[in-house]
């Protein structure tokens, strides 16, 4: 999920990558605190009794609601205030009969048919996120692959090949096979002498005519050894019209210039490789589990937090009732892990000292929109073939994703339609009211797929910097922002401590908000021992 | 025999038989509607004062400037005094304020400077002193 804002991360490490390999590039995002596998190692101890020790949590997101869990399993009397009816935080699904008021007052009512939802936040869960893996497994949350790629998803931009959507594979196998080409033969003609040894190069050569799919001339053109990678203009049948016809592949030349290699990048990226997951009917199902396995009226919802004060005994959070017509209540506790999105806390009076206050203070939240369409048939699959997986274009859309569960069934389905991440158009989208938004989604998504003009019945539009709970999406960290105060916004204030996907390496992702709680925990729990 | 140009006549001819699809995409490339245009590429395009705000600053601030209030609040620029200095809201714009995202990075001097002058002149608020996109450039990171 994580991309930033103007000159992005994303787009350095794509110009290191094009430059200097991948290798490269996997060092920058490594630096950059992406790529990172997550140091998770199985569930925590915190062994040692804490004596009765109290801990106020705010925010019942994923990392507030980690925190509660490891605190109360380990003896610790802890309370969560949440400013929401319902926990989760940005763990949340959207589905049938939902409703959902967003900043500034527009509320959509989610019309989607029983059984299909939107994830407006997270969405899918890398096979090494091991954190999530694990409260998924012990809290018993269902998961099911979520298809990231799909070799007959499209690479669709306004510009190449007239604005007519490619198949993946054809571009990834097309341009795998000219660029093999191309090496193959510049090895033969000795381009690499200087570099390769003369037995290096033979296997070289042999590697790339097995995987580029080239021919016994080293050519990739059409014929039976690309077909087996790119497809064929006409499959493999049976009977008297059996026969295959090999397809043609795409010039490198055109792959090139149409720029749609670009959306290649999404599957190769340590972050997005298979196999990812989603939970059985709905993101929103860990955070569901989450509030299950706390003890009962631990989460008191609808809690707004206007100050949290700490002496040398203890933290007090002053939060209006909201349920109560704002009435103003206190909460108390040893300690406080606050497990709010810094764009709110950062409004919130809060005593700590400066070094934390300017870490607070430094983070800007990235803007994200993600719109749910349903459509009276699941014609991505009944007409183009697409089970799963996303389809990137350059529109201001920028992806179409297809449901990963409840294949080849008929009935009705729902599209993510859009999903943006900073940029322009994450604002712009914001900007319109949620009807439009919807309209627009269609209405460029109709230039992929056309059925959408008829098939399409009815929409829901998140626009993350309207979302009354996190006013943002996620913490935009830049190198310097995060040399100058990350470990200041980690560290622990008096009896005030910080947890959630702003206060790791994993920014934007559950993993880090996990990380962060467990991380932040464990050093609670020596401090309260050493005490 | 040139496979380049052979498949860049399958391509124009799919585009031209491929019906009403492949005409909509050459059609329809940029425009969906008859409202404002969305932007293309990592910078904003949109030109003048009000067409940046109503499509980018009423994001948070909302429509009329008015602000918006959930667990924490996008203030008001409705009658906003933080506004009599020019200076403030350009220094916003390029370095953002809290959870405020450095918008006028992605905008060009002009347009920052079109944006500030809108605002500290709408939405009741009365100042005049214009911003040049000079003291916006000077004022960049």
């Amino acid at each position: 999920m994580a991309e930033a804002s103007g000159f992005s991360r994303r787009k350095l490490i794509s110009l290191v990558g094009a430059a200097a390999g991948s290798a490269a590039a996997y060092q920058v995002m490594t630096s950059l605190g992406f790529a990172e596998e997550s140091p998770y190692r199985g569930p925590i101890r915190l062994d040692g009794d804490p004596k009765g020790a109290s801990v106020l949590i705010l925010g019942a997101g994923l990392a507030g609601m980690t925190a509660a869990l490891e605190l109360h399993r380990a003896g610790y009397r802890v309370q969560i205030l949440e400013y929401n009816t319902r926990a989760g935080g940005r763990n949340w699904s959207l589905r049938g009969g939902d409703t959902y008021t967003e900043l500034g007052g527009a509320t959509q009512r989610c019309d989607f048919d029983a059984g299909l939802y939107l994830n407006p936040g997270p969405w899918r869960i890398p096979y090494h996120h091991h954190g999530v893996l694990d409260y998924c497994r012990r809290l018993g949350v269902a998961l099911e692959p979520f298809i990231q790629l799909n070799h007959n998803a499209f690479v669709h931009s306004t510009a190449g090949f007239g604005g007519t959507p490619q198949r993946i594979r054809t571009v990834k196998t097309d341009f795998d096979g000219a660029t093999a080409e191309l090496l193959a033969k510049a090895t033969r003609k000795g381009a690499l002498d200087a570099e390769v040894s003369k037995e290096d190069q033979e296997i070289l050569i042999e590697a790339l005519r097995s995987l580029g799919g080239l021919d016994k001339d080293l050519a990739y053109r059409a014929g039976p050894d690309s077909a087996e990678f790119r497809g064929y203009a006409q499959d493999p049948g049976g009977g008297l019209s059996a026969r295959p016809v090999d397809g043609e592949p795409m010039a490198l030349h055109d792959i090139l210039t149409s720029r749609l290699w670009r959306g290649l990048q999404n599957f190769l990226l340590y972050e997005f490789q298979t196999t990812m997951f989603q939970p059985v009917g709905g993101m929103g199902r860990i955070g569901e589990a989450f509030a299950r396995a706390l003890p009962p009226d631990t989460i008191r919802y609808g809690a707004k937090v206007t100050t949290i004060a700490q002496d040398g005994h203890g933290v007090t959070a002053t939060y209006q009732d909201l349920a109560h017509g704002g009435a103003v209540r206190q909460a108390q506790a040893d300690w406080c892990v606050c497990a709010l999105p810094l764009t709110v806390l950062s409004q919130i009076h809060t005593q700590v000292g400066p070094k934390m206050k300017a870490a607070i203070d430094a983070v800007p939240y990235a803007s994200s929109v993600k719109i749910g369409l349903q459509f009276k048939r699941r014609f991505w699959e009944e007409d183009e073939h697409i089970f799963g997986g996303i389809s990137y274009t350059d529109l201001p859309i920028r992806q179409i994703s297809y449901p990963s569960t409840g294949y080849n069934a008929g009935g009705k389905g729902v599209l993510l339609g859009a999903y943006t991440w900073n940029g322009p158009n994450s604002y712009e989208f914001t900007a319109l009211s949620p009807a439009e938004r919807v309209r627009r989604a269609v209405a460029y998504g109709s230039q992929i797929h056309p059925q959408y003009r008829t098939e399409f019945e009815t929409g829901i539009a998140v626009a993350w910097h309207r979302v009354p709970f996190t006013l943002g999406c996620a913490g935009d960290w830049t190198d310097a922002a995060r040399a100058e105060h990350y470990d200041n916004l980690c560290a622990i204030d008096g009896r005030i401590m910080l947890a959630g996907e702003h206060a790791s390496y994993i920014p934007a992702w559950q993993e880090g908000a996990i990380l962060s709680a467990l991380d932040t925990v464990t050093r609670l729990h020596k401090r309260v021992l050493a005490a | 025999m040139n496979v380049s140009s052979i498949t860049r006549t399958l391509a124009l001819l799919l585009a031209t038989c491929g019906g009403a699809a492949a005409q909509e995409h050459a059609l329809h490339a940029a425009v969906p509607s008859a409202g404002p245009a969305m932007s293309e590429g990592k910078t904003f395009t949109e030109s003048g004062g009000a067409a940046l705000y109503a499509q980018v600053c009423a994001a948070c601030h909302q429509a009329g400037g008015e602000g918006a209030v959930g667990a924490a609040a996008y203030p008001a620029l409705r009658h906003n005094q933080k506004l009599a200095s020019a200076g403030y809201p350009v220094t916003v714009m390029l370095y953002g304020l809290r959870g405020m995202p450095p918008l006028g990075r992605m905008m060009s001097d002009t347009q920052v400077a079109d944006v500030v002058n809108y605002v500290r002149t709408h939405f009741d608020n009365p100042y005049g002193d214009a911003v040049a996109p000079g003291d916006v450039k000077a004022a960049r990171p």
